[in-house]
């Protein structure tokens, strides 16, 4: 048994790769498009700021599957060809911005009103008020948000495979209907899951730590 | 010419006006002191003098160039006055040092270095050079105020707005902020206070300006103020004022 | 299928009404699958709620060991990701031999994940009452577990409805994937429909993303009744939390 599991564990490691390659990429859209919804919903003009809320309703309102399989069987039929992969990075991309974005005005929101104020009084632009003052104290505040978030999306990252990506759950399902064994093959899938999440936690953990501003408590800055 | 002139002020939130029409002005080197009752629009004025609060009416001058003008660049306005805010608001994730040095490197675009030997400079000179390197949170209220005094200051500005700057200090760390104020008003800095120190006002102002419901009652130096003023109103609220805070601090 | 193909060689406008007609009538097909989902997804919450609320209670009042194995099993099915818990019990069983329906899979395995969830909603729940209402309650002579069921459970099942709404947004949506397991649900139907008419997937999924919007904000809708219903005069609750994220 040892040894057929261990047979496994190359294509496992294989899979592991692309879903922490998705997880990442998708993240990383999360974060760019999470801000701007967030500072568009909070300081655009009427239009923006509906369209961002909008955004985010759909994106937030209906299962990240359905936006999958739009993205996979959807654009095609509107003549836009991308690969599964890109279709994973995409979908759960532009599905973490949607709860991003509303961390982020959370954040944004409780840095307190005098901090812009303050910022605009020596003479700052906007743009630079929230770049250099309003940004940097939001971020701090939305890393443990931020963190459930990135776990979150490296677990339903798993759902790329219903559209033949080989990530680690796919490279499971194409082990396990070869050999049947699902319990086994899908233990030791859980099992690899279980031991990222932790890593991922510790050092989430750690950059909190790290991040935080000496003399105030964790995560508040009122 | 004046260095701050303010014409017929006007601003209303929703059915409340809060200003109905304020003029004075401001000369170079003067220290003037705005004192009134709450709520009778004086930290709107001076928000309104920064453009902090756009006003609905009237006209605001910085040493002769429009505050107010639709394109005039306000920015670069805003760094040629400074404002000390009753609440500090100190950037809470910078050190005072850095909280200092932002505006010159953003706004004024200093090199870092030079900005970082004036950030320290001025620090020291509102006696926090101990501290730079704090953030605001494991600073005392009296220090903090300093800091965001230091941080006016560095930007040299032409004139510096106070608003109440004292009012939420506990009454032990008042003598410390107001110490560095009356030290910068005998250097010649253009200072504009809204304050409830009398004593401070007194020694310090050379005019002291009485707002009552958005409108100034009345205006001079201390002494006439507080021994001979015009309107009843203004010796009303002086005595009252003295009673509640005392006459010196 | 030919007339499928057939009926896209129209101009756009003929496209168009094509597309509409044929999404009207496959609309109560949708509906009637969307019931699916919508079992599965009480069934899963009953679920949760029972096993979450023992597991929640053995955390905050459980000896060392019996904390510690309630602490375990909440982090383990929060950190396998649904869909692996999905196959591992419609595959599983049917390896030991038991042949259970996918539904009867999904209600485990989502429900199962859920109770993890709602554990941490009711233990924080629990922790945010005043220590002094265990202490009055024992101290009027009412035993640990009649002072857990009829002082503790009832104040702490109120305050965490606002989470326990966020839950229900999140499971509502996650009931789609119990498609990989075949069961028979919208997504399922959604299918039927692509695999006939290749051209019309992007209107048939946001039907289906229309549908599910009206679903959530329907329970929301619900529970917040449910919420104002059960307040407790002069108290006030939790603030309520973001729609669908755990």
């Amino acid at each position: 048994m040892i040894a057929t599991i261990i047979s496994w564990l190359p294509a496992l490691f294989r899979g592991l790769l692309i879903t922490l390659e998705i997880t990442s990429v998708c993240i990383l859209i999360g974060i760019v498009l999470g801000i701007f919804i967030a500072l568009g919903k909070l300081y655009g003009g009427r239009f923006v700021s509906l369209f961002c809320s909008a955004y985010v309703q759909f994106f937030r309102g209906t299962p990240l599957l359905v936006q999958l399989l739009m993205a996979y069987y959807g654009l095609p039929s509107w003549g836009i060809r991308l690969s599964p992969i890109t279709c994973g990075m995409l979908a759960l991309g532009l599905n973490t911005a949607a709860y991003q974005a509303e961390y982020f005005r959370g954040a944004i929101q409780s840095v307190k009103g005098g901090q812009m104020l303050a910022a605009r009084s020596i003479g700052m632009s906007l743009p630079q008020a929230i770049r250099c003052v309003i940004l940097p104290q939001a971020l701090r505040l939305v890393i443990p948000s931020w963190s459930n978030e990135l776990i979150l999306m490296l677990k339903y990252s798993s759902i790329v495979y219903m559209v033949t990506v080989l990530d680690l759950m796919g490279e499971g399902m194409r082990i396990a209907s070869h050999n049947f064994l699902y319990i086994q093959v899908f233990i030791v899938v859980a099992i690899i899951y279980l031991g990222i999440v932790f890593i991922i936690n510790q050092l989430l953990h750690l950059l909190e730590r790290r991040t935080r501003i000496p003399g105030l408590g964790g995560g508040t800055l009122n | 010419m004046s260095l701050l002139k303010v014409e017929n002020i006007h601003k209303r939130f929703g059915d409340l006006e809060v200003l109905k029409g304020v003029s004075f002005e401001v000369e170079k080197g003067e220290t003037k002191v705005i004192i009134g009752p709450s709520g009778t629009g004086k930290s709107t004025l001076l928000h309104c003098i920064n453009q902090l609060t756009t006003p609905d009416d009237g006209r605001i001058f910085l040493d002769g160039v429009e505050v107010t003008g639709q394109h005039t660049n306000i920015n670069k306005l805003r760094a040629q006055m400074g404002f000390v805010f009753q609440d500090f608001n100190l950037f809470a994730h910078l050190t005072a040092m850095e909280n200092v040095r932002l505006g010159p490197v953003k706004v004024k675009k200093m090199p870092k270095k030079e900005a970082t030997k004036l950030a320290i400079e001025v620090l020291g000179k509102v006696g926090l050079g101990d501290k730079a390197n704090a953030y605001p949170a494991q600073l005392s209220g009296g220090q903090q105020q300093r800091v965001s005094i230091a941080r006016a200051l560095a930007m040299s500005p032409k004139l510096i707005l106070f608003d109440e700057p004292t009012s939420a200090l506990d009454p032990e760390l008042i003598g410390d902020v107001l110490e560095v104020m009356i030290e910068l008003a005998k250097e010649g800095m253009t200072m504009l206070v809204v304050s409830h120190e009398m004593g401070f006002a007194r020694s310090v102002a050379d005019e002291i300006i009485f707002m009552e419901h958005g409108v100034i009652v009345e205006q001079g130096p201390p002494e006439k103020l507080f021994t001979a003023p015009e309107h009843k109103r203004t010796g009303e609220f002086l005595h009252k004022i003295t009673e509640l805070y005392g006459e010196t601090n | 299928m030919d007339s499928g193909g057939g009926t896209f060689v129209f101009t756009r406008k003929g496209e168009a009404i094509d597309t509409v007609s044929v999404l009207w009538k496959s609309l109560p097909m949708l509906l009637r699958a969307v019931l699916i989902n919508i079992e599965l997804c009480l069934a899963l919450l009953a679920l949760g709620l029972i096993v979450g609320t023992i597991v929640a209670l053995l955390q905050v009042y459980g000896n060392r060991t019996l904390r510690t194995l309630s602490f375990g099993y909440e982090w383990i099915f929060r950190s396998i990701p649904a869909l692996v818990l999905l196959i591992l019990f419609y595959f599983g069983s049917s390896q030991f031999g038991l042949e259970i329906s996918s539904f009867v899979a999904a209600t485990l395995a989502l429900g199962f994940r859920s109770s993890a969830y709602q554990s941490q909603i009711f233990r924080g729940a629990i922790q945010s009452l005043p220590r002094g209402q265990m202490t009055a309650a024992r101290s009027i002579g009412l035993s640990q577990f009649q002072a857990v069921t009829s002082i503790i459970l009832p104040q702490a099942f109120r305050l965490a409805i606002p989470a326990w709404s966020n839950e229900f947004s999140s499971v509502v949506k996650d009931t789609t994937l119990a498609y990989a397991v075949g069961l028979n649900e919208i997504l399922r139907h959604a299918r039927y429909i692509i695999v006939q008419h290749y051209k019309l997937a992007m209107p048939t999924y946001l039907t289906v993303a229309l549908i599910f919007l009206v679903l959530t904000y329907a329970g929301n809708g619900c529970l917040g009744l449910l919420e104002m219903g059960t307040r407790i005069p002069g108290l006030e609750g939790y603030k309520k939390s973001g729609a669908g994220r755990r």
